[in-house]
């Protein structure tokens, strides 16, 4: 029978390879799931990963929906490499659009860009920390689980949002549909590739992507919070500080979440409404693990995981296959992904069956 | 209000309270085992869906039921089989395991979504029944609701007094000690692991063939990370997961309630109650530290190997 | 670099790496070509509601104009962001005639419009136009008033329940229209609103329908997307209204009837005018007398001369000599919103925010 042995140290091929071997078993298994379907796979797989991007509009699509994925993901992987669980990056998203639609409803007169913009992104990133820090403070304080609370904030994050455009941020003019006033131009970031809705909030991205490589690789604090992750034990007596790493974790994702909220609403959406998201916080916690928590990983899997969600969309145009085989195959890949891990600690060896110990 | 709207409102709080019951009681197993299985969501959302498909196929409700227990373990199975066998993150293979069955859910079960069905009845008991308020309270439900009852002091006698049982707590505790007394840890936690989702199936089945007898995508909404914090609200102890799903389904249902009787406060505000509900509780729950030590699975959460312990 | 240089680089390496698949996709239109329609839907199509309504419409002109035409429709299409992009590709991959069939696609509607000022564009529910971009609503509180005869006639207890999505107006003028009809027969009826902020959670339905029921609602009806509330009232054997579709298959016994959509017409007729070349962007809102809105078969429950009375009412609407809002309107702190003689305007209609009397509780702002 097949079995797993420890490697004596971690395998740096598989490392790298492991993510094209869980990618390889996606299209194997998907190609079977099309046939299953009735459809031809290489057609199916045309509409499904070429299709969406095989036009200049079409691959500014791509970049706008992985740009708050991979930022988002940078957030979370922060925390992520400590084992700090914030999973409610959604929430987060949703209060630092809320704080950032707050500021230019607030300044709705301001007609400068270059007041309000920025304004705007620093109001939600708070938004987002604020939110981040409520399982923050209840982790450090009350020893509450951080997974649990971040979570149940993202059921209150919408209501909040819900009450807000039903209520006192509702358009006057809108005939009571639950919307805010769209923003003036001066809220909204400007498109940066003409025929695309490419906007400037990209630049974020980019610029956490730097800042996360910068941090990582040269930070005390981020090896501090890798070895605690890794082996918490020795975290622990090497005296780190626990209650630092907690709110670093959570407080980066909240920050990140916030952004891109407010990249969000000043961007394609230009205005408060529901829902601001389709899901990005959820999906950038896959798409940090993809990208192994590394930022040049995450911004390859944010565009992995955008062409899921484009092709899922295509699919459904081209082939009338329904809108769920997204999250299909979004799932295959991370598991997966995390199946094909094993192989960096382990080699698999096949051994006669009568000398296989207990397993 | 006068005691019978009371008895309603409890009646209907233990309807609601049920699916939480199912879910939480199968993670506790789980957990007690040592693993932290986060898909709960993903594998009762299937069960509903399989179990939904099955009644409206077959008409056969007990079947459905069945399978929607097969299909929740048949999730639980791939969860263990990478987490346990391959010694993935569980965190995050658990988060997979709900995205996964999420959109498989919706995708096997698009053709049922606008199937009308008829669903599990409330068993009249001669004489008991038709008993004042008790017979509202405790014999107006249907049969899956008793089963809950029975799960529960099945899981208790288990846990507690059962051989079987110390050797789940003492992998639970301590994986390599109970190695070294030659159990086969793998093999304990696999089993905790498929009863887990079993019993998340069954609580997804509850939703689609009695609770709301219909398929709709994504119909758990959330249930299963409710049942997840209830497992740490009990402190992993059977009786509180009791009490906790009761207390969340009485708020649920009680901020219903309360807009019918014309409160003026904006019903999103009200809808917030049962999130923030919990978090409140899990907050008392674990302010004490101690009481978290003592009581949650020493090896809670991380993956083990013979070889490397 | 320019921005532009860019954008050809990149598709001219596109086009030549996908030169064979581009290929296939690539088509020329000619007179003879089919029509093609595209449908945005905000869900799925077979939930027995809303969407599904519409869908019965795409089904209607696909057997009406047969070859004529080609339809393809997009569920599950989330409302901002997203929107824009499916409603984009629909445009680009040379769909002439496209219907939005969710509120929130509004303002993403516009701006694909302006970007295409070839293609027809319709909206369903919301209140901007084009010169390409039309708009079509339904008058639902029709529908409203003449099953709350119905509810009025039939209660024992002269508590209607009513399970209601979100407070904004279209639902506000539903739950207004039902208790006028209500009282218009019985004074005495009063309705209990329970709102459960969401359109579609078959849960928070099932919940807020057995709670209005234990709070003495003996008919129950609904402003949300699931067959839930209609399933909930059977199992608990009390009368229920469905809304959006027939929903009698979840409540043989016990559903009176339901205030049902009509899209069909509609959408025959814009195809119609497009394949004739005179479409126009209009504001079409339509309601009992154009067909639109209709009460599902009636429950034999239902006594003759309470069928009698909704038949009447139904052909005075036709007639225009009944208006569900025909003042005087008061609302529920007593203020007069419509004055004796007159009906209220449509602008007025359509940013109702109050309660008018008989309804329990305040509205939520």
């Amino acid at each position: 029978m097949l079995r797993l042995e420890p490697r004596p140290a971690p395998s740096r091929l598989m490392v790298y390879l492991s993510p094209l071997l869980a990618m390889a078993l996606m299209l194997v298994v998907g190609m079977v799931v099309f046939t299953i379907l009735g459809q031809p796979p290489l057609k199916a797989f045309h509409a499904f990963f070429i299709e969406p991007i095989n036009d200049w509009y079409g691959f500014g699509e791509l970049l706008i929906k992985s740009s708050p994925l991979a930022l988002i993901a940078l957030g979370l992987a922060v925390g992520f490499r400590a084992n700090i669980w914030n999973i409610g990056a959604e929430g987060q998203l949703i209060m630092g659009a809320i704080a950032a639609g707050g500021v230019a409803l607030w300044l709705y007169e301001t007609t400068s860009a270059w007041i309000l913009l920025p304004l705007m992104f620093i109001a939600g990133a708070l938004g987002g920390m604020f939110w981040a820090s409520i399982p923050a403070f209840l982790r450090t304080r009350f020893n509450t689980s951080e997974i649990l609370v971040s979570l149940m904030l993202v059921y209150v994050a919408n209501l909040v949002l819900s009450w807000l455009i039903h209520g006192p941020w509702r358009d006057p003019d809108g005939y009571g549909f639950p919307q805010s006033k769209l923003f003036e131009s001066s809220a909204i970031l400007p498109i940066m590739l003409e025929g695309t809705r490419v906007h400037a909030g990209i630049f974020i991205t980019v610029l956490a992507l730097l800042a996360a490589g910068i941090f990582f690789r040269w930070s005390l604090i981020a090896f501090q919070m890798r070895v605690a992750g890794l082996a918490p034990k020795a975290a622990l007596y090497a005296g780190f500080k626990q209650k630092k790493m907690v709110w670093l974790g959570l407080l980066a994702g909240g920050a990140a979440a916030g952004l891109a909220g407010t990249a969000e609403v000043a961007g394609p959406i230009g205005q408060l409404l529901i829902p601001i998201s389709p899901g990005y916080g959820f999906a950038a916690i896959i798409v940090a693990f993809v990208g192994r928590l590394h930022p040049v990983g995450i911004v390859l899997a944010s565009l992995l995981m955008a062409l899921l969600y484009l092709g899922g969309e295509s699919a459904q145009m081209q082939l009338a296959l329904p809108a769920a085989v997204s999250g299909v195959f979004q799932g295959m890949l991370l598991f997966f992904l995390l199946a094909t891990d094993v192989l960096i600690q382990f080699k698999l060896r096949w051994v006669p069956k009568a000398s296989a110990g207990a397993v | 209000m006068d005691m019978n709207t009371l008895v309603l409102i409890l009646a209907a709080t233990v309807a609601a309270a049920i699916p939480l019951i199912f879910a939480a009681l199968g993670e506790l197993v789980v957990e007690k085992s040592g693993v932290l299985n986060l898909g709960v969501e993903g594998m009762m959302v299937v069960g509903a869906v399989f179990a939904f498909m099955t009644a409206a196929e077959t008409g056969q409700l007990w079947l459905a039921v069945i399978v929607g227990a097969l299909a929740g373990a048949g999730m639980a199975l791939m969860f263990g089989f990478i987490t346990l066998s391959l010694m993935a993150n569980q965190v995050a293979t658990g988060l997979a395991l709900t995205i996964f069955g999420i959109g498989l859910s919706a995708f096997i079960g698009q053709g049922y979504t606008s199937v009308a069905l008829d669903g599990l009845k409330e068993i009249s008991i001669p004489v008991l029944s038709s008993l004042p308020i008790v017979g509202k309270l405790l014999f107006s439900y249907n049969i899956l609701v008793y089963l809950a009852v029975v799960a529960f002091v099945g899981i208790w006698w288990f846990l507690y007094k059962s051989r079987a049982g110390l050797i789940l707590r003492a992998v639970g505790e301590s994986p390599s000690s109970a190695h070294a007394l030659g159990y086969r840890v793998i093999r304990v936690r696999y089993l905790a692991v498929l009863f887990g989702g079993a019993m998340a199936g069954v609580g997804g089945a509850y939703l689609s063939i009695a609770y709301t007898p219909l398929w709709a995508e994504g119909m758990t909404a959330g249930r299963g990370w409710i049942a997840l914090a209830l497992v740490v609200f009990a402190t992993w102890r059977p009786g509180r997961v009791l009490i906790g799903a009761l207390l969340f389904g009485g708020v649920t249902i009680a901020q219903f309630h309360v807009q019918g009787l014309g409160v003026e406060i904006p019903s999103q505000f009200l809808s917030m109650l049962p999130y923030l509900a919990t978090i409140i509780v899990l907050v008392l729950i674990s302010r004490d530290a101690g009481v978290i030590r003592l009581n949650a699975p020493a090896s809670l959460g991380q993956p083990w190997h013979n070889e490397l312990h | 670099m320019t921005k532009y240089s860019l954008a050809l680089r990149f598709k001219t390496l596109m086009s030549s790496l996908l030169l064979a698949s581009s290929m296939a996709v690539a088509g020329s239109a000619s007179a003879d070509e089919p029509l093609k329609i595209g449908f945005a839907h905000v869900s799925p199509i077979g939930d027995a509601g809303w969407t599904y309504q519409h869908d019965l419409g795409r089904k209607a002109i696909e057997e009406k104009f047969g070859d004529k035409i080609q339809v393809k429709y997009i569920e599950s299409v989330p409302e901002g962001a997203e929107a824009e992009r499916v409603i984009r590709d629909l445009a680009s991959s040379g769909n002439k005639l496209i219907f939005g069939t969710s509120f929130g696609f509004m303002n993403p509607m516009v701006k694909v419009a302006k970007a295409f000022p070839e293609t027809y564009f319709e909206h369903a529910t919301g209140y901007k136009t084009e010169a390409n971009l039309g708009n079509y609503n339904a008058r639902f509180y029709e529908g409203r008033y003449l099953s709350g005869i119905i509810a009025g006639s039939m209660t024992k207890s002269n508590t209607l329940g009513y399970v209601a999505a979100f407070p904004i107006p279209e639902v506000v003028m539903g739950i207004n229209a039902y208790i006028r009809g209500a009282q218009s027969v019985n004074p005495k009826a009063e309705v209990k609103v329970v709102w459960v902020n969401a359109w579609f959670d078959p849960g928070r339905e099932r919940e807020a329908t057995v709670a209005l029921i234990d709070q003495g609602a003996d008919i129950i009806t609904h402003h949300t997307d699931s067959t839930a509330v209609v399933s909930a009232a059977e199992e608990k054997g009390k009368y229920s209204i469905g809304y959006n579709s027939d929903m009698s298959k979840y409540g043989p016994k016990y559903q009176l009837t339901a205030v049902t959509h009509h899209w069909e017409q509609f959408y025959i007729d814009q195809v119609q005018q497009v394949l004739d070349k005179t479409w126009k962007p209009t504001s079409i809102w339509g309601g009992v007398k154009e067909g639109m809105i209709g009460l599902s078969p009636l429950n034999p429950a239902v006594p003759k001369e309470v069928a009698d009375k909704v038949e009447q009412a139904k052909a005075d609407m036709i007639a225009g000599k009944l208006h569900p809002f025909a003042g005087p309107v008061v609302d529920q702190d007593g203020k007069e919103r419509v004055a004796a003689g007159s009906n209220i305007s449509d602008e007025d209609l359509s940013k109702m925010d109050y309660y008018v009397k008989g309804i329990q509780g305040k509205l939520p702002k």
